[in-house]
């Protein structure tokens, strides 16, 4: 492990910050709160010329993601970052950028979808781009964005993988909150994700050709591809999606060894989920509440864990089922709904992980915190406890339930 | 540019492609390509050429070539332009790769005019091409805001009450002109090749943003026969509905075909003679003729022929 400094930053300086190290070559964003600051900053080292980097200050969040796409398929590292209706203006170009395969990073600082309009938290808007194809990586803390970004350009760039990735923070809650972030050293950033991005060969006509526009070696990117090819192309894009989950472990384990932080196996993150009964699941910042929570419980006697899923895409199934299995409550907690579906994103998908089991544990969804509303310790506790309730019992017809909502 | 060697060089838009006979865009595109003496990173915005040259597994284009979506071409060459600039001050590329971008007019003057005006106020070092066949082909010939006043489209039929396009085409290369940054604007015409060769090298060589608005016949919309399509875009310009002209250092300059009328005003034909040849101003003619609307146009273009007589100086 390296000796590292510690700087007092929020967490859309700690994601500038990352940015900084990366040596990225094209960045293009708009501003939108609670994403602001990360363009802010990344401005400053642009004017103090403290990288190299080509600043793209675009007219909208669709042409950000366009000038990406741009780049990206010339060749550059790039990174973009949005919120909400910005990430919600971008939606076309998220699957285009997808599609095309491109290892863009994207910071979304999340935030309510209008309407009404609302700035605050709430995971309404990456899980509207939960089918797109792009990974994504919901951090827990400043640190957590700093060490995700930076893995995000490893995972991204990685010739089994080739996706995008979307780091995500939650609006406020971690943007805008001060913390102590260790950082790594410049050099040993660019040693773990490579200098430059590297661009895969591919074969044309018995010749290699660099996967990117190139006068000297032309392709042709985003062709017309009607219902002869395009299915095996969306095909193609299930294949990366499936080889994801290895390349997230190590690196995950890549950057264990040399930052000696490490957040689960890079998947999911269990906390005290071993001998617990009762259970919660959650995404983002809520982890950090639940486990002072859980810590909280146990001190009173109660059996209870948490689990923290990190990437929602790809949705580590075995990893959460092997770590559910046995529990005999689980309650999952979703920072955002769909409406006239079951529940919450998150649940869906969780509850379908069980559905041929006979010997499953009772699952019940808590969605939550929409609009920014806090999720207070005594608001999970009080999830705990109505969990704890359903111990021996069956499981009751209201498995959709709010938290801090005045009904 | 020499034109013999031009002569000799492969087209850098394949034939083969599946545009339609007498589509006057592939001419647009390959007489574009032609005044470049290196191959440009091109990106093309959703519509009729982007379909009918890239159909997968096949592609037309001899350049690198990147389709992202309808409305963000301009956006898409800010990142491409972008992405050398960066390569440059990383000392990782020496030469000057030209970028091209290509649009509609519904890509254009419509649904991409915000993420043009950006990219131009920007200041990205881009040639911007539109090739104007006046309304969304690609989908069926629905009007945008290219389409000119009376025309036929699908979504500006000719009924009883109301006869084809009620407004007026919006003067899209002057409002590139009207931003400070435009290094260099100009119309062309197919019909007058090598004035769109230069006009395009002009449009690659300047430092920072240069725009190209070419007319560009669509024998499907506009209800003409094949064979005509060089001869409609002649009678654009002749007529005066199309003038060509150059903008450059904020200065106005008539174009040579343009500039023959303005010397000679007898040469300018009436902008019936353009009209009649077209199905989609048919209602102008049959059943019977329009007198009053045709006067009307005429004064029209009269007007916005002084009007650009007056800026450029030949008033
Ligand atoms: C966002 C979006 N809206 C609508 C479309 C459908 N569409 C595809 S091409 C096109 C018209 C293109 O017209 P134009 O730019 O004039 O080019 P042309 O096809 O006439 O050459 C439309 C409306 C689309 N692809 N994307």
């Amino acid at each position: 492990m390296i000796s590292q400094q510690v700087l007092g930053m929020n967490g859309d300086e700690a994601v500038a910050y990352a940015v900084k190290q990366c040596n990225v070559d094209v960045v293009a964003a708009y501003p939108i709160t609670p994403q602001t600051i990360i363009v802010e900053k990344f401005s400053e080292y642009v004017a103090n010329r403290e990288v190299h980097t080509e600043f793209v200050p675009v007219e909208s969040e669709h042409s950000a993601l366009s000038a990406c796409v741009g780049a990206s398929a010339t060749g550059a590292r790039v990174f973009t970052s949005t919120a909400a209706n910005g990430l919600a203006l971008m939606h076309e170009i998220v699957y285009i950028a997808a599609s095309l395969r491109l290892p863009i990073v994207m910071a979304v600082v999340n935030r309510a979808l209008s309407g009404p309009i609302n700035i605050h938290c709430d995971h309404s808007d990456s899980m509207a781009e939960r089918d797109s194809s792009w990974i994504q990586i919901y951090t827990e803390d400043a640190q957590e964005a700093y060490d995700s970004v930076i893995q995000a350009f490893k995972i991204a760039e990685n010739h089994e993988v080739l996706l995008p990735v979307m780091v995500t923070l939650d609006g406020f809650f971690i943007s805008h909150t001060l913390q102590n972030v260790s950082v790594l050293p410049d050099k040993e950033v660019l040693s773990f994700i490579g200098e430059r991005r590297v661009v895969p060969e591919i074969d044309v006509g018995g010749k290699k050709f660099k996967l990117k526009l190139d006068p000297v070696q032309p392709l042709t990117f985003g062709p017309l591809d009607l219902y002869d090819y395009y299915f095996e192309h969306k095909r193609q894009q299930v294949e990366a999606m499936k080889k994801a989950p290895k390349v997230i472990e190590k690196v995950s384990r890549e950057y264990a060894s040399l930052s000696g932080r490490s957040y689960g196996n890079g998947l999911v993150e269990p906390y005290k989920l071993e001998d617990a009964e009762v259970a919660v699941v959650c995404l983002g910042s809520t982890s950090g509440t639940a486990k002072y929570v859980v810590d909280d419980l146990r001190k009173r006697g109660l059996n209870v864990g948490c689990l923290r899923v990190r990437t929602f895409r790809p949705f580590p199934a075995a990893d959460i089922k092997r770590n559910l299995t046995g529990k005999e409550v689980v309650g999952v907690l979703d920072r955002s709904i769909s409406f006239g579906g079951l529940g919450g994103p998150v649940f869906t998908e969780i509850e379908a992980l069980f559905s041929d089991e006979t010997e499953k544990p009772k699952i019940i969804n808590y969605v939550y915190g929409l609009g920014g509303r806090d999720m207070s310790p005594q608001l999970i506790e009080k999830v705990f406890m109505e969990l704890n309730e359903l111990k021996g019992k069956p499981l009751p017809k209201d498995t959709l339930r709010f938290s801090g909502l005045r009904e | 540019m020499n034109l013999k060697k031009v002569a000799l060089r492969e087209s850098w838009i394949s034939p083969g492609h599946r545009l339609c006979a007498g589509c006057m865009a592939p001419v647009i595109i390959r007489q574009a390509l032609y005044a470049l003496d290196k191959k440009p990173i091109v990106t093309n915005a959703t519509g009729c050429l982007e379909v009918a040259t890239t159909i997968f597994p096949y592609t037309a284009w001899r350049v690198p070539w990147i389709h992202n979506a309808f409305e963000n071409a301009a956006a898409t060459a800010s990142g491409i332009e972008a992405a050398l600039t960066a390569f440059k001050r990383k000392g990782e590329l020496k030469e000057d790769i030209p970028v091209i971008a290509i649009g509609g007019d519904g890509g254009t003057y419509d649904i991409g005019l915000q993420a043009l005006s950006g990219a131009i106020e920007r200041g990205h070092d881009f040639l911007y091409l539109l090739y104007d066949n006046e309304a969304y082909m690609n989908t069926g010939i629905q009007r945008s805001g290219g389409t000119p006043f009376t025309a036929w489209t699908t979504t500006t039929p000719v009924g009883t009450k109301i006869k084809g396009k009620v407004q007026w085409k919006k003067p899209i290369a002057k409002i590139v002109a009207a931003h400070r940054q435009i290094k260099y604007v100009a119309t062309a015409s197919p019909a007058y090749w090598l004035d769109l060769m230069q006009k395009v090298k002009k449009g690659v060589d300047v430092k920072g943003p240069a725009f190209i608005h070419a007319i560009s016949t669509c024998p499907r919309g506009w209800r003409t026969d094949t064979k005509y399509s060089v001869k409609i875009a002649r009678l654009a310009v002749q007529t005066c509905y199309f003038p060509l002209w150059e903008y450059e250092n904020g200065k106005y300059k008539l174009s040579t075909p343009s500039k023959a009328i303005a010397s000679n005003p007898e040469k300018k034909l009436k902008v019936e003679e353009f009209l009649k040849m077209q199905g989609r101003f048919r209602h102008l003619f049959k059943p019977r003729k329009d007198v009053e609307t045709l006067n009307y146009i005429q004064e029209e273009i009269d007007k916005e022929w002084e009007k650009l007589l007056r800026l450029t100086g030949e008033a």
